[in-house]
């Protein structure tokens, strides 16, 4: 069992109440998995900017000073970075955001060099995702969820099955630019697509479970599949019990297994998309009382964009 | 060794007058565990109304006296669970393992439900206005279902008794490996699974659909549905059979 809260803010009225609506969505959720959690917000200010790449990296301590990395990234990016342009390194709660002016593929190279034991969980110009081990709430209040604008987030909160009680087997996981994934259920040939990916070039994080279906999704984006058509491969390619959610920097996408063992329910207004593994999740919500309310169908993929 | 006897009554046999007619339990303000313990202590002929209910698991489970309940909004897991008696309404929908294994009695639910509504149920009637989930009915013993809308795949699995009426349409395997208990679909029916056929709609099917429907509040034609049942063939091992299971 795990629990999953998305949501999609089409108004952007709501955005300055992205993470208050998230935090509120997640503690609801709570039950479901309380081992560990993780966060994926976009567009927020702080964390995120336009024109930047941001990479977030596992742990507020790299074993260096904010100012040591700064240095190292910029140095390394010396050629790249535009004028005047420096890189900058932020700390929010227990992850570390790298930022700079560059595209992701040479930020990742910079930090990979400056700090070589760092594990990286998200990267792109519009995604910053957070995750640790222990109680969703606190992790979440770590952060600081409640105060983050945005427009659109994703949490999770994880009872592990497949691989340990790691903050790298929290999920969402992000392993191409923008891109998040989570999962409630359970791969159960996952080993063998990994050893498939692997064979193609996929370079993966951990033994989980959900990272190869992230990987697999990010593979199919990138021969030039569509956001649904990946997902339906994926029906095809993974077996197992799955509801997921996916998102990019512009949108949000759903999918549960044919069985449908796994719940999902779905709130639709003109405002916003709302996805949770509950409906008390739901409950919360700006004018719940009007929107469209279903779950969805087994093996249908549901796409939203802003 | 325990030996259980029932407790000496201590209670006067004329009503209680400090017990009210009606009550009104909002959940914003109450726990579901006190909501629970309130109707396990009510009396025969009391009307409850719950408020705010947000969606909250495990509501109005286990009422075991001639009351009506009725929840205002949606609610989660398992509603109305081990219904014994009296009658539940729950105006919204309901979540995973609506009315789990009633006995007897009345849940009506005015939107949808969630997948196993009525899983394992032994009597009484479960009322769907809107759709069902996936395996609504699932291992049936005895229970009647009225869905106003569809139903999803692998209704009616494993079903041994009871009757399963869906005014919309039927999702895959439908009546899986059933037992006995008669289906009744009004719509189409994705596909059939293992053991489960089509079989002729006579006289006593139109009636009993007929006061079914009424039952449900429901003001279909019995004419056109059709009927679906176990064809017995899976009861006994039959090598021939062996990849049907």
């Amino acid at each position: 069992m795990c629990g999953i809260a998305a949501l999609q803010l089409r108004n952007p009225s709501l955005h300055p109440q992205m993470g208050s609506l998230l935090s509120s969505m997640l503690c609801q959720i709570v039950d479901r998995g309380p081992d560990s959690a993780g966060l994926a917000v976009y567009n927020t200010p702080g964390l995120v900017s336009r024109g930047m790449s941001t990479l977030s990296l596992l742990g507020k301590d790299q074993g260096m000073t904010t100012a040591d990395i700064t240095a190292g990234v910029a140095a390394l990016l010396a050629g790249a970075l535009p004028a005047g342009a420096a890189a900058a390194v932020k700390v929010v709660g227990d992850t570390t955001l790298v930022s700079a002016a560059v595209g992701t593929d040479l930020l990742v190279k910079a930090v990979s060099e400056t700090l070589p034991g760092a594990t990286i969980i998200g990267r792109g110009e519009h995604v910053a995702v957070m995750k640790s081990v222990g109680h969703p709430m606190e992790i979440a209040a770590e952060h600081g969820l409640e105060a983050m604008a945005g427009s659109q987030g994703l949490s999770h909160t994880r009872m592990a099955t497949e691989s340990a009680v790691t903050a790298g087997g929290s999920h969402p996981f992000s392993v191409a630019d923008d891109l998040c994934l989570v999962h409630n259920g359970s791969f159960s040939n996952h080993a063998t697509v990994r050893r498939e990916l692997r064979r193609e070039g996929v370079v993966f994080d951990s033994e989980n479970d959900t990272e190869v279906g992230a990987r697999y999704v990010a593979s199919r984006l990138k021969q030039g599949d569509t956001l649904e058509e990946a997902l339906v491969n994926l029906g095809k390619a993974l077996d197992g019990f799955y509801t997921l959610v996916v998102t990019t920097a512009d949108s949000m996408a759903v999918v549960r297994d044919p069985i449908a063992c796994k719940p999902a329910i779905i709130a639709e207004t003109d405002d916003y998309v709302a996805m949770a593994s509950e409906y008390r999740a739901l409950a919360g919500l700006p004018g719940i009382d009007n929107a469209r309310i279903f779950e969805p169908e087994p093996g249908k993929v549901y796409t939203w964009s802003l | 060794m325990v030996t259980l006897t029932a407790p000496e009554s201590t209670a006067s046999t004329a009503p209680d007058a400090r017990v009210p007619e009606s009550s009104t339990v909002d959940l914003a303000v109450t726990s579901v565990r006190e909501l629970n313990q309130a109707i396990h202590n009510a009396a025969d002929g009391q009307a409850w109304t719950v408020t705010n209910p947000g969606g909250k698991h495990s509501l109005a489970v286990g009422i075991d006296a001639d009351i009506a309940v009725t929840i205002e909004g949606h609610a989660g897991y398992y509603a109305a669970g081990m219904h014994q008696k009296g009658g539940v309404t729950i105006t919204g929908n309901a979540g995973v393992g609506l009315a789990e294994n009633i006995m007897s009695g009345r849940v009506h639910v005015t939107g949808d439900a969630s997948q196993s509504a009525a899983a394992t149920g032994h009597g009484g009637l479960v009322v769907i206005d809107g759709n069902a989930g996936a395996r609504c009915g699932i291992s049936m013993k005895g229970v009647d279902i009225v869905v106003g809308g569809n139903i999803g795949h692998m209704s009616a699995f494993m079903a041994q008794a009871g009757r399963l009426v869906v005014c919309g349409d039927a999702g895959d395997a439908l009546g899986d490996s059933i037992y006995e208990a008669r289906i009744y679909v009004k719509g189409t029916v994705a596909s059939l699974g293992a053991d489960c056929v089509e079989k002729p709609l006579r006289e006593e099917h139109l009636a009993e659909l007929a006061e079914l429907l009424a039952a449900g509040g429901r003001t279909d034609n019995p004419a056109d549905f059709k009927r679906y049942g176990s064809a017995r063939n899976l009861y006994h091992f039959h090598v021939d059979n062996s990849t049907a299971y």
